[in-house]
This record gives structure tokens, sequence and C-alpha cells, in this order.
């Protein structure tokens, strides 16, 4: 059997008595990049806070790296990037390495210094999004896509095992979202982390990801993008409640 | 002429806090003003006074002499244990804590002052500050707070920068942001309560934003910013005492002064190199 990076067993959470997510069972094999679609206030990102400990399941148990979550101390294997990273202050000033250099805080712990070696670690992360040459320029002054990759470098510097990202193409132009896929591609095949990828955009979301899950209170789909895309109107509306129509982006 | 200086103890005293005030002040304030937190000095500031008052109080009413750096210093603290507390109650409207703590601030200062019915001490002084009030006590309660504060922020650089940025993924990754905003807190309240005596109540915050507000109009990063504001404050400081002892007008107007000079020059100066870059671009 396949290793899981994260493992969720009957995992039920209700908000103020309202439930928002019932028995869920779904795992993130190693390696995979999975695309988690599913329509608004259907519990996408309640699923993700679950998984990061920021919410405690009302029933069910969640596992990382094989471990109950409780007991994982150590978070660092998981990086995470917010749909915020889109909406941070722009006029914030910080260079994009003293951004970057956010992620190594916990990590380096209290009452430590940042030495050599993270300051390395740093430029290296900065480097693996292809953003060497802004290292130093003011967070402020570069595009929306830009600044999306330094909160990728953010996550990477820790070298997480999963990377966590929360509609993180919302807001930004097509050109922008090829590069930014194509980053995602490489950062998958060549450094193998595992990527979870909550978007709407399910049409562009099928052609990258390796595995496809469809959330909405409760797992409607689990499988592979092909089968996703050959599900029929009907299935789908059922998903979402209203009709739906996958658009194939053809570019 | 500035011999005096040298030759007045009490001038050399307020010489050399001002000089601490100008480091300790803008190296908070700079985490306060991205933070979006200015007007929380005015607020302990203003609590502090009711510290003061309470002291000078308790000195007229009941001879029990406590120190007014002490007790402005016991207010603050206080004062700022209580916003963090009432940021956590109004989490949607967390800026309602300030006018809540400086309006209890000014209205405790007024029942202190009307029942010890006023004060021989000239309150003008704790107002507007003064080159005259800084004791040798004094001095060296000051000298203890900056390096009690100086040595904190340097070892929690990383975890109140990282705050500053990014709360939520700061939480994510394991800081704890509780405590390190009620430390932060403390540390702006201990800072508040050294800078009275020589800045006053009104102008306190002044010193904490000002210097901010020009180095981030000239900084690359986060850290050029502090360096660059700590430069500009300790400029306004020194500038606003002597200025101030020499034309006789209370220290905390002439620093404010000078800080907003610096504000000024510093927007013309950036507007003056953008116009320079276009000039070369295009030339």
């Amino acid at each position: 059997m396949m290793e899981s990076v994260v493992s969720l067993k009957n995992v039920s959470y209700s908000y103020e008595k309202k439930p928002v997510l019932t028995s869920i069972d779904f795992e993130i094999p190693r390696g995979s990049f999975m695309g988690l679609v599913g329509p608004n206030g259907g519990g996408k990102t309640t699923l993700i806070k679950l998984m990061l400990g920021l919410l405690k399941p009302d029933e069910g148990s969640i596992e990382l790296f094989g471990r109950p979550l409780e007991y994982v101390k150590d978070r660092s294997k998981i990086g995470f990037v917010s749909q915020k990273a889109n909406t941070f202050n722009k006029g914030f000033p910080a260079t994009v390495f003293e951004v970057v250099s956010t992620g190594l805080t916990a990590k380096i712990g209290y009452f430590k210094f940042m030495n050599k070696q993270h300051k390395a670690k740093i430029l290296k992360a900065i480097e693996q999004v292809g953003m060497s040459e802004y290292a130093h320029q003011n967070i402020g002054n570069l595009s929306g896509g830009q600044q999306q990759r330094i909160f990728i470098a953010r996550a990477l510097v820790n070298d997480p095992e999963l990377i966590i990202l929360d509609e993180p193409t919302v807001g930004v132009d097509y050109e922008n979202v090829k590069r930014f896929y194509e980053l995602l591609h490489r950062l998958h095949d060549k450094n193998n982390i595992t990527l979870l990828l909550v978007t709407h955009d399910t049409g562009t979301m099928t052609e990258h990801a390796t595995d496809i899950v469809c959330l909405n209170k409760t797992l409607h789909f689990h499988g592979k993008p092909n089968e996703y895309t050959s599900l029929s109107e009907k299935d789908l509306s059922r998903i979402y409640g209203h009709p739906v129509n996958i658009v194939v982006h053809n570019h | 002429m500035l011999v005096d200086f040298f030759t007045y103890d009490f001038l050399r005293y307020t010489f050399f806090t001002g000089m601490l005030i100008g480091i300790i002040a803008p190296l908070l304030g700079t985490f306060i003003v991205v933070r979006r937190l200015s007007l929380i000095a005015d607020a302990l500031s203003h609590v502090t006074l009711a510290g003061i008052a309470f002291g000078l109080m308790m000195e007229k009413l009941f001879l029990i002499p406590i120190p007014a750096l002490y007790s402005g210093m016991a207010f603050s603290v206080f004062g700022s244990v209580l916003i963090e507390k009432l940021r956590s109650v109004y989490n949607a409207y967390q800026e309602i804590a300030i006018p809540i703590i400086l309006s209890g601030g000014v209205g405790l200062s007024v029942i202190f002052i009307a029942v010890a019915d006023g004060f021989n001490t000239d309150l003008f002084n704790y107002l507007f500050g003064s080159v005259s009030a800084v004791s040798q006590n004094d001095f060296f309660m000051i000298l203890t707070i900056s390096i009690f504060v100086i040595l904190v922020v340097a070892f929690f650089y990383k975890e109140l920068f990282t705050l500053s940025f990014d709360e939520e993924h700061a939480t994510i990754s394991g800081i704890h942001a509780k405590s390190i905003h009620l430390l932060f807190i403390v540390l702006t309240a201990l800072v508040i309560a050294a800078s009275i005596r020589i800045v006053g109540v009104l102008l306190v915050s002044a010193l904490m934003t000002l210097p901010v507000a020009a180095a981030m109009r000239l900084a690359k990063g986060f850290k050029q910013m502090m360096y660059l504001s700590i430069l500009f404050g300790e400029i306004s400081v020194i500038v606003g005492i002597i200025s101030g002892y020499y034309l006789n007008i209370p220290p905390g107007g002439t620093i404010v002064m000078v800080s907003i000079f610096i504000l000024l020059l510093s927007i013309g100066m950036k507007k003056f190199n953008f116009r320079l870059k276009k000039v070369r671009e295009t030339g």
C-alpha cells in the first residue's frame, strides 16, 4: 500500500451545530498532486484547517505522516500557502528575503538567532521559485504573480514534504497562472513534494493533478482526473447542488 | 553652546535619557506602525498620566511618596494588559480597545487631580515634557528599562517580525501569538512610561511613530527601516532637547517639530528621487 502523508478517518466537523463536514474518509498518498474541488461553503477551507490543526474534529481522527496529528509537534513538514497571500498588506516594508525568512522562524525556535545555514536555505528557496534577482527588493514592488512565488518560497524554506495551497491563483492573470502551474510541477516532479491544491478552477485542475477529490459536506468523488471529467452532468449537478459545466482550457 | 549640558548634572541626565528613549521609542514604534497600532501608544500614555496623578495624589494626601515614574509605569503596564484583553473580547473591532483605555486614563487622571485638589508640581511638565525633570534615580531606572527592551527585541526579533507580517501564518507554524503580543505591549507600556518625562504625555506617541513614518519612505526592507527610524529618533531628541533648553520651550514640542521636519524631508527626497529617475529614463 502506498504511504500517505495525511489520512482522515471518519472525520466530522460542525460549526455552531451546523454540520460542515460529515464522515470524511480520505488519504493523500505520498508523491501525489491532489486537487481539492467543490462548491463554495462545501467545507474545503475547513478541511484544510483541520489538517493544519487549527480546528479540532468533532469526530474521527487525523494522521500526519502516519502519526496522530496532536502528537506531531514539528509542523514544518507541511507548507501552507493561503488565500491571504493575495490580500496581504502590499505596502508592508519587507524585502523578499525577509518575507521568506519568516517561514523559518518557528523552526529556528525561541531565543535563537538566524545563522549562515538558515540564510543559505532562504536564498535557495528564493532561487527555487526563480526570484533570485529580486531577493533584496521590497515585496510590495513585485507583481501579484511574483508575490505568489515568494509565498511558495516561504513554504519551501522548511523543506516540506507536503504543501497545501488554498485558492492560490485567485486574481492572477492567465499567463501567470500557467507559469505558476509549471512551478508546481517542477516542485512535484523534481523535489518530490506532495501537493494539495484547493481551487475553483476545475478545468485547469484536471489538466495538472494526479488525483481529484470533490467535497461538498461529504466526499463525493475521489479518483483520477479523466474519471472526474467523464462524470456526467447529472452527477456533477448532484454534487454541486446546481448545474455545472467543466470548462477545459485548451490554450 | 553645549557647555551647559556638561556642566549641570540634571541636564546631563536629561540628555542621556533622551538618547536612550531616542533608541527604544522608534525601535518599538517600527512594530507598532506596521501592525497599524499607532494609536495604542496614545492610549497608554494617557493611562500613564493617570498613574502619575495617582502617585502625586498619594503623596499629597497621605504623604506616601511614590515616584511618578513608578506609579506611571505600573498603570501603563496594567493598561497594556487590559488593552490586549479588550482586543480579544472585541475580536472583530480590535481598535475599540483604544478609546476605551484612552478615555479611562483621562477620566482617572481628572479624578485623581480633583481629589488631591490640584498639585504643586507643574502638571504642564508631564503633558509636554521637561528638560529638568530627570533625576539620577530616574535615569538609572530608564537605563535599566532600555537595556531590557533592547535585549527582548533582539531575542524576539524574528517572532515579532513574523507576527507583524502575517499573523495567521505565524500561528500555523507554531508561534505563540498571544504570549508574544502580550510581551510586546508590556514593553510598549514600559517605553512610554520611560519617555514621558522628556516628551510628555501628549507627544510620546509622536516619538514612536513619526521617525518610523519618515524611515518607511526611504528604507528597503524592515531591518533597514528600523535602523533608520532609530537614527531619525536620535536626531529629533538631541536637536529637540538642546534647542528646547536654549529657547526655553518644553522639549516635547521641539522634538516633535524636528521629527516632522525630518518626515517632510523624507517625503520630499522620495519625490525628488522619483523625478530624477524619470528624467534619467526619458533623457
